[in-house]
């Protein structure tokens, strides 16, 4: 069935049922990697940030899956792109101002010293 | 679609069912970029507090029962896979399959909400819960109490998140059985998907950071 609605025709249950196995296997994968301890196996860098980092990328890559198939963003028009791409471009202004001004403070004396 | 006489219209200011459900679809975007601010406050807060209190957080986290952290991630996740295959039902017009995805997304729901309440009595019974009756077996118990404020606050938003969208759930299933939704129009339910997905990937980021950061160091 093609309507004028359905220009990229109806995704397949096959893709949806897919989607939802990737899901599942990055949540076992989340939880397994959680139990490693990397810094004790990796050289200690600035931060001991390889389990947040492991299961950030993680939980970004199955946000990823969810945007990209479930909410059909593959099939959307390019102004509702920009308008994602412009969420996410303000989400990370509010970390990178707050976090620049909470990582930094303490690296400067009081002025004039 | 004049046969379906309770089916939702072409509105007479677009051109097109096409140029409809893009503008739908735009519009429930822009409401999700919003939503992304508003629980965006609570992720910051988070990141200050876990990078300043990283081990007592850690311990806390430990405190959360990963068991039932983890099913609660299926059943969403699986709540997800529904709703996305009731919102292809109403692109292909079957109305019954429409319904039955419908219910079983609720369904998942309660089952979410049913186990986050279990999750939350037991954290009341373990004087977990931030105020006077707070009490920690560990080294930072002030830190600790920062990180079950954090838990509460950004679960409990989630949860409310989830009540609306299973009252939303229980509205449509009269106008989805009557067949309001048509392949031409079914903009409705393709919005609600978008909600209700995006709840899920708040809950996504939700598991790692709140139940699975300290597991490394032994739970």
């Amino acid at each position: 069935m093609r309507t004028d609605t359905n220009p990229h025709g109806v995704d397949p249950v096959r893709m949806y049922v897919s989607i939802f196995g990737g899901l599942m296997a990055l949540t076992a994968l989340t939880v397994g990697v959680s139990f490693i301890d990397f810094a004790h196996h990796l050289p200690s860098g600035w931060l001991n940030v390889y389990n947040d980092a492991a299961a950030m990328a993680i939980a970004l890559s199955k946000a990823l899956l969810v945007v990209t198939f479930f909410m059909h963003v593959r099939h959307a028009t390019r102004l509702t792109k920009i308008v994602i791409a412009g969420s996410m471009t303000f989400f990370l202004f509010l970390f990178a101002f707050t976090l620049a001004d909470y990582f930094s403070r303490g690296w400067l004396g009081p002025p004039g010293k | 679609m004049a046969s379906e006489p309770k089916a939702a219209p072409l509105a007479h200011h677009f051109d097109s069912y096409l140029q409809q459900k893009e503008s739908a679809s735009l519009g429930m975007w822009l409401f999700l970029g919003q939503e992304i601010m508003f629980f965006g406050g609570l992720f910051l807060a988070y990141t200050v507090y876990r990078w300043r209190y990283a081990s007592a957080f850690a311990a806390a986290s430990n405190d959360l029962d990963l068991r039932l952290g983890l099913l609660n991630t299926v059943v969403l996740i699986g709540s997800s896979l529904t709703i996305a295959l009731a919102v292809r039902s109403a692109h292909l017009g079957k109305r019954k399959d429409l319904v039955g995805f419908l219910l079983a997304t609720l369904a998942l729901g309660g089952v979410f909400l049913g186990v986050k309440s279990i999750e939350y009595a037991q954290k009341f019974a373990h004087h977990l819960v931030p105020g006077p009756h707070f009490r920690f077996e560990g080294a930072d118990p002030t830190q600790a109490q920062m990180f079950f404020t954090l838990y509460f606050f950004m679960t409990g938003l989630h949860a409310l998140h989830m009540i609306v969208g299973m009252a939303i759930l229980v509205w449509m299933l009269r106008p989805a059985a009557q067949g309001r939704w048509t392949p031409d129009n079914h903009n409705f339910v393709e919005g609600f998907g978008l909600y209700w997905h995006f709840v899920d990937i708040i809950w996504i980021f939700l598991f790692p950071l709140l139940y699975l950061i300290g597991r490394h160091h032994g739970a």
